[in-house]
């Protein structure tokens, strides 16, 4: 399913999207501008997706414009850069550019205004090394997506693969934001090469530079640059001009109006072979390897009627708010608010002090009249305006009433997830319903809960596993004792098979010593089968039926061996010995042991170990009545060799039929 | 200095749950004078009566749930109910009918189901129905339009029939009803050209018998097609204002007009045609402004489409084979059961949860 784009192929639509008043001009009628640098650069450590990475500078150091601040973690984050040459006056707390007002880890860089570089480190040919060398060069110049969330650009590009399409995001669909059109205006061809340099790194089969339709300057910049660039370096580029509704400028939404697809739920572009990059993130991965210097400044939207002179400027990262307002004629009225981002999804800050960051696009400071602030939230009447609008066909007033009610089950069914917080339905809510306000509040809530689940699972499983080893432990210990017990018993019942024989062993001195050896040996292989009947129930079921016979047959060994020595202790008492007598004791035995194998083989293996201990005192006894037998026999001698013949076939017969 | 800290977004359409209210009874106008060309004064005293008794309960509900009446006020949406009450029901029914019906919308409809947004039903259709099988003889007290009518009351006797149903002369509302046939003895009471089909239909006239009387002129009987013409424009200025989507109005509309040619193409002899159906009785009032009612109707656009296109069709069925002459009131209500149903079955796919097709 390889996307294939023409420049005639047809443009789809979402579903949803306003069209809210642009107010695009008068900031991007100026050329960008430049300020002198300002009297200290706020930079703080973290300023894009990922840990903040390790402190390579200290307090009072001198540093160049673009020398590394800090060394990225374990987790691939990006290293921080000082934005111009000067000295480090400070690395503490410092209010940081995020809706929360939160502070961080911040250096505080006084400019020496010299902007001393740090050796530039460009890269000639991107053929001559690996993909991987260029990725890791994009990260140490500190490359983050200048369009949204700031996601570290070699991450991105290293986790797409077999991609199709690369799209160049030129949207700029959210009102009053004019950075991308004027670096679009200005720096066309630089942006183009970019471009170019992402292809190759990403093997795109084509690329698409996408552009809304209120931007005729920039539409004509880059189709002009496109023309000038010869067809061979970037293969299959196509300019889309799209009309202008907002979200188009959304990763989705993009890829929807392009290609007609969804990124699958929970999926990334990738997914469906497409890489989306904004035009300022192409234009600072040429400046990394082209020119060798790391994203240092980014352009700058300074908008709104509570300024005199709005307009864009290249701003270095680190500038606080304050004096880029001031530079702009800044007047404040009363209950002034100063917006990072758009009037769709930016946040505003309550402390000015707080530096440009990689992610900052805009600063906007409208007057009341301009953007009136939401008035009193009222009830929501199900018109369904939200509905109509939300550009992933969620159900906002759903969600609302599920966010009221911290219904989160219900908010997860109702997808929240894929909320892209765009605003739209709050902005057309009748009722003034802060809805996005609402979803994030639930997602945060919804996060954390997810957290705590993890732990809590986490807490169980070692609890478990605990559990089960406690459990073990206590097994093997009473495992051990049986064994002990069930040693002691064996030992015991050789002593008993043993007793029978002894005053006749005493008799025969000579003999003795041999047959005590012969009980032992017999007690030793009874010790043995029992260990094996024991072990089974550990094994598995299959075996079990084979190792009970194993133990039997081992166990009539055993019963023979101390039969043998019975009848050989016995043959010195009866000196005439027939030995009819004793082959008749021997039938009967192993008709007996015949008869004992096949009880055994035909029990199941649970009681094997108590049937075991029984039929042992049965094979003692039996093995006394066989010797009593073959002395009786012996005695009845003189009735005839027959009749006991006889009698020995029979008892065969019998324990046949057994 | 301090700075004004607030949720993104940071801009907001400027139509209020007020304003939107106040097109919507702005758009009503055009109907409204056409009900008071045709039926007299008796529509003033209505809306007036039922719009300061809706306003006040409202503002004693609020009160009583402990919520800022002015707050709850500023919305309109108790005016807007007040209304479409007060042009529902026969000009010259007396006070205590239209005060009772707004008392039981607001108070008991909107306001003990939540307030605003909360209630299943539409307050002013419970209304009605609520008054309708309560006092059916003063609710099916409709004037002759004007130009038939043997007396047309003036403001004064409006006046007076509508507080103490009785002229000054001591006209009753019965002999007000009266139209002239030419012979002043043969003056019958009139009824409205739904009622009077339903009437002569079961006395088993056919249709074309039924429409022979003098009251139907042009395509659906006097006066009443004005109203509706009047409704369908103003319904065309909400449409136009974006005040209201396509999908009630069209489903609605749609579905009554299907059944109603089905109907004519079977039974053309009994049952009454396209023209009688739209633009008689409370059609085109119930298509856009009734029917529309978000807080009752269903909320996604195919959603709205099933929703809008079962009261028409039970709309038609009530009205062709129930024992009311129309059954906007009716039909809407059993719709608004059907809300949560539709809702759950119709949910948009959301974005990425669509099945790819290769």
């Amino acid at each position: 399913m390889a996307i294939e784009i023409t420049a005639t192929s047809r443009l789809w639509n979402f579903p949803g999207g306003v069209q809210p008043d642009e107010r695009k001009s008068p900031a991007n009628l100026q050329p960008i501008q430049r300020f002198p640098l300002a009297p200290m650069l706020y930079i703080p450590l973290r300023q894009h997706a990922g840990a903040a990475g390790e402190l390579c500078v200290a307090v009072g150091d001198y540093v160049l414009k673009g020398q590394p601040l800090t060394i990225p973690g374990v987790d691939n984050g990006l290293p921080v850069h000082a934005s111009t040459s000067g000295t480090i006056k400070a690395i503490t707390e410092h209010p940081l550019n995020h809706p929360s007002g939160l502070s961080g880890l911040t250096v505080h860089l006084q400019p020496d205004d010299q902007d001393a570089p740090y050796p530039h480190q460009p890269i000639a040919d991107i053929h001559a090394i690996s993909q991987r060398e260029v990725l890791q060069h994009l990260q140490q110049m500190g490359i983050a997506g200048l369009g949204g969330a700031g996601f570290p650009t070699a991450r991105k590009v290293a986790g797409a693969r077999n991609i199709d399409a690369l799209i160049i995001n030129g949207i700029e669909c959210e009102p009053y934001i004019v950075a991308d059109d004027r670096l679009m205006r200005e720096h066309a061809a630089k942006i183009l090469r970019g471009c170019e340099l992402l292809q190759q790194l990403t093997s795109a089969k084509s690329v698409i530079f996408a552009i809304e339709d209120n931007k005729p300057e920039a539409i004509n910049a880059v189709a002009t640059a496109i023309a000038e660039t010869s067809s061979t370096t970037i293969a299959n580029i196509i300019l889309r001009v799209i009309p202008t509704k907002y979200p188009s400028g959304g990763e989705k939404q993009l890829i929807q109006i392009l290609t007609g697809k969804q990124v699958p739920a929970n999926g990334l572009p990738a997914d469906i072979g497409i890489l989306m990059q904004n035009v300022a993130t192409a234009y600072a991965v040429a400046h990394a390897i082209d020119v060798g210097e790391p994203l240092l400044e980014r352009v700058v939207t300074l908008t709104g009627e509570a300024l005199h002179h709005p307009g864009t400027a290249w701003a270095p990262l680190g500038t606080p708010v304050e004096y880029l307002l001031q530079q702009s004629g800044f007047q404040p009225s009363k209950h002034q608010r100063v917006i990072i981002g758009g009037p769709m999804m930016g946040y505003t800050i309550a402390n000015l002090q707080v530096p440009v960051t990689k992610t900052t696009n805009c600063i906007l400071a409208p007057t009341a009249s301009e953007l009136t602030p939401a008035d009193a939230e009222m009830a929501c009447i199900r018109c369904g305006a939200c509905e109509q609008a939300c550009p992933a066909s969620l159900l906002p007033q759903q969600l609302y009433w599920h966010a009221k009610a911290q219904d989160y089950d219900a908010l997860k069914q109702h997808h929240i997830v894929d909320c892209i917080e765009c605003g739209i339905c709050a902005y057309v809510c009748p009722s003034q319903i802060p809805l996005v306000q609402y979803y994030r509040q639930a997602k945060a809530e919804i996060r954390e809960q997810a957290i705590e689940h993890q732990k809590a699972e986490i807490a169980r499983q070692r609890f478990e596993a605990r559990q089960l080893r406690l459990e073990r432990e206590k097994e093997e210990r009473l495992e051990k004792h049986r064994r002990a017990a069930e040693a002691r018993k064996a030992a015991q019942a050789a002593r008993a098979a043993e007793a029978p024989t002894s005053p006749s062993a005493a008799d025969t001195k000579p003999s003795a010593g041999k047959g005590t050896n012969a009980a032992v040996q017999a007690a030793l292989a009874r010790a043995k089968a029992k260990k094996a009947a024991q072990e089974q129930p550990d094994s598995s079921a299959s075996i079990g039926p084979s190792a009970a016979v194993q133990a039997a047959i081992e166990r009539a060994k055993a019963k023979k061996a101390a039969q043998a020595a019975a009848p050989e202790q016995a043959e010195p008492v009866a000196d005439k010995g027939p030995s009819a007598a004793v082959q008749a004791a021997i039938e009967r035995a192993k008709a007996k042991k015949a008869a004992q194998a096949n009880a055994e083989s035909s029990q199941s293996a649970e009681p094997a170990p108590e049937n075991n201990t029984q039929s042992d005192k049965q094979d003692a006894i039996a093995a006394a009545v066989a010797r009593a037998k073959a002395r009786k026999a012996e005695r009845e001698q003189a009735k005839g060799n027959t009749e006991s013949q006889n009698n020995a076939a029979e008892n065969e017969r019998k324990g046949k039929q057994n | 200095m301090s700075f004004y800290i607030a949720s993104s977004p940071h801009n907001h359409q400027r139509r209020t749950t007020a304003t939107l209210m106040n097109i919507v009874l702005l758009a009503m106008i055009p109907g409204f004078i056409a009900q008071l060309y045709f039926f007299g004064w008796g529509v003033l005293f209505q809306l007036g009566v039922a719009i300061a008794v809706a306003c006040a309960c409202e503002a004693l509900c609020l009160m009583a749930r402990d919520r800022s009446a002015m707050m709850g006020l500023r919305d309109n949406t108790a005016i807007v109910t007040a209304a479409l009450l007060a042009v529902s029901i026969p000009p010259l029914a007396p006070w205590w009918v239209i005060v009772i019906g707004t008392l039981f919308s607001i108070g008991v409809v909107k306001h003990l189901f939540g307030g605003v947004g909360q209630n299943i039903f539409n307050p002013a259709m419970a209304g009605y129905v609520l008054l309708l099988i309560s006092f059916p003889v003063q609710m099916t007290a409709w004037l002759p339009p004007a130009s038939l009518a043997s007396n047309v009351p003036s403001f004064l006797d409006s006046l007076h029939l509508f507080l103490f149903q009785y002229t000054s002369e001591g006209y009753s509302v019965e002999q007000m009803r009266r139209i002239d046939t030419g012979t002043l003895l043969d003056a019958v009471v009139m009824a409205t050209p739904l009622d009077h089909i339903k009437t002569q239909l079961s006395q088993g006239l056919t249709l074309g018998e039924a429409t022979q009387h003098q009251q139907f002129t042009g395509i659906a009987g006097m006066g009443w097609q004005w109203v509706n013409a009047g409704y369908l424009l103003g319904g065309l200025v909400l449409l136009q204002q974006r005040v209201i989507q396509w999908h009630i109005p069209g489903a609605f509309l749609g579905a009554l007009a299907v059944c109603a040619i089905i109907g004519s193409v079977f039974a053309p002899d009994y049952l009454p045609g396209l023209n009688i159906h739209l633009f008689s009785g409370a059609t085109m009032l119930a298509a856009f402004f009734i029917a529309t009612d978000p807080v009752s109707a269903a909320t996604s656009n195919r959603g709205k489409l099933i929703y809008a296109a079962l009261i028409g069709v039970l709309v038609y069925l009530i009205r062709s084979f129930g024992g009311y002459p129309d059954a906007v009131a009716f039909a809407v209500l059993l719709a608004n059961l059907c809300v949560p149903v539709i809702d759950q079955y119709t949910r948009p796919t959301t974005y990425g949860y669509q099945r790819e097709e290769r």
